[in-house]
């Protein structure tokens, strides 16, 4: 678990894990609440059970979802926490660039 | 563009001494606080070392886009790489540009960093239909930020 905590702490591996249209359709199933199996989340859909299972792993991996297992199946649910870290990264690269821009300011107009 | 960050800022000075701050790899050393090994080239690496307070274990690592003389400078790289022990190299990068117009009173400089990957236009409408468990107002942030609002 601690490595799947360590890739969710990573703002790269959370923008990768949602600049995927698939992964974004996954996520916007889950998105209600509801824990879903492999086999819903397949349903309906062009994608089969192995490339679900692919792009759930990538966003278990970001932190972006969460599974248990119950019974035979394992069920999978949205975890939102991880967009309040890309958003802090997001403020932060921002915040860099006003201090850079500051101390360009600075240095062409002095 | 769906995912980028975006300042515009107008700079009392002419567009030529804007552009030599911004290219010239010692000039832009000084205020960007990173020592360069060597000057800019389009197409070529840039490495160095940041000078921040606190900082100073960071690598500079970039790649030279475009020098447009005087009005696009361009690089990639990763953004705020900034631990020590993690290899950023096989991420991919975002793209840092520089725009440069003459203005009244100066220069008008545009820089835009896009690429974060985040959350691509075509998917957002359906993507995010907001729900009322308490997430929604997370994702409209991060779509602020991506759509350049930051």
């Amino acid at each position: 678990m601690s490595k799947a905590r360590d890739e969710a702490a990573d703002p790269a591996a959370i923008f990768a894990a949602l600049g995927d249209g698939t992964r974004l359709s996954l996520l916007e199933k889950l998105s209600d609440g509801e824990a879903l199996s492999i086999a819903k989340l397949s349903a309906g859909t062009r994608l089969t059970r192995q490339a679900v299972t692919k792009h759930l792993h990538v966003l278990e991996g970001a932190g972006l979802v969460t599974s248990a297992r119950i019974g035979r199946e394992s069920l999978y649910s949205f975890a939102p926490a991880p967009l309040g870290a890309a958003r802090t990264y997001l403020e932060s690269v921002s915040a860099q660039w006003d201090d850079a821009l500051g101390r360009l300011k600075d240095f062409v107009e002095r | 563009m769906s995912n980028r960050i975006e300042k515009t800022l107008t700079l009392k000075a002419p567009v030529e001494k804007v552009w030599r701050a911004l290219t010239d790899h010692e000039a832009f050393g000084q205020w960007f606080r990173v020592k360069l090994d060597r000057p800019f080239e389009p197409g070529e690496k840039s490495t160095g070392r940041m000078l921040i307070k606190g900082f100073e274990h960071v690598r500079w690592n970039a790649t030279i886009k475009q020098m447009e003389e005087p009005r696009l400078f361009s690089f990639t790289w990763h953004p705020y790489a900034i631990e020590a022990d993690v290899d950023y190299s096989a991420e991919t990068p975002t793209l840092v540009e520089f725009r440069l117009e003459p203005a009244e009173d100066g220069t008008k400089l545009t820089v835009t960093e896009t690429g974060f990957d985040a959350l691509p236009a075509h998917r957002r409408p359906d993507a995010f239909r907001m729900n009322d468990r308490g997430w929604g107002a997370q994702m409209e942030n991060v779509r602020a930020y991506v759509e350049g609002e930051g």
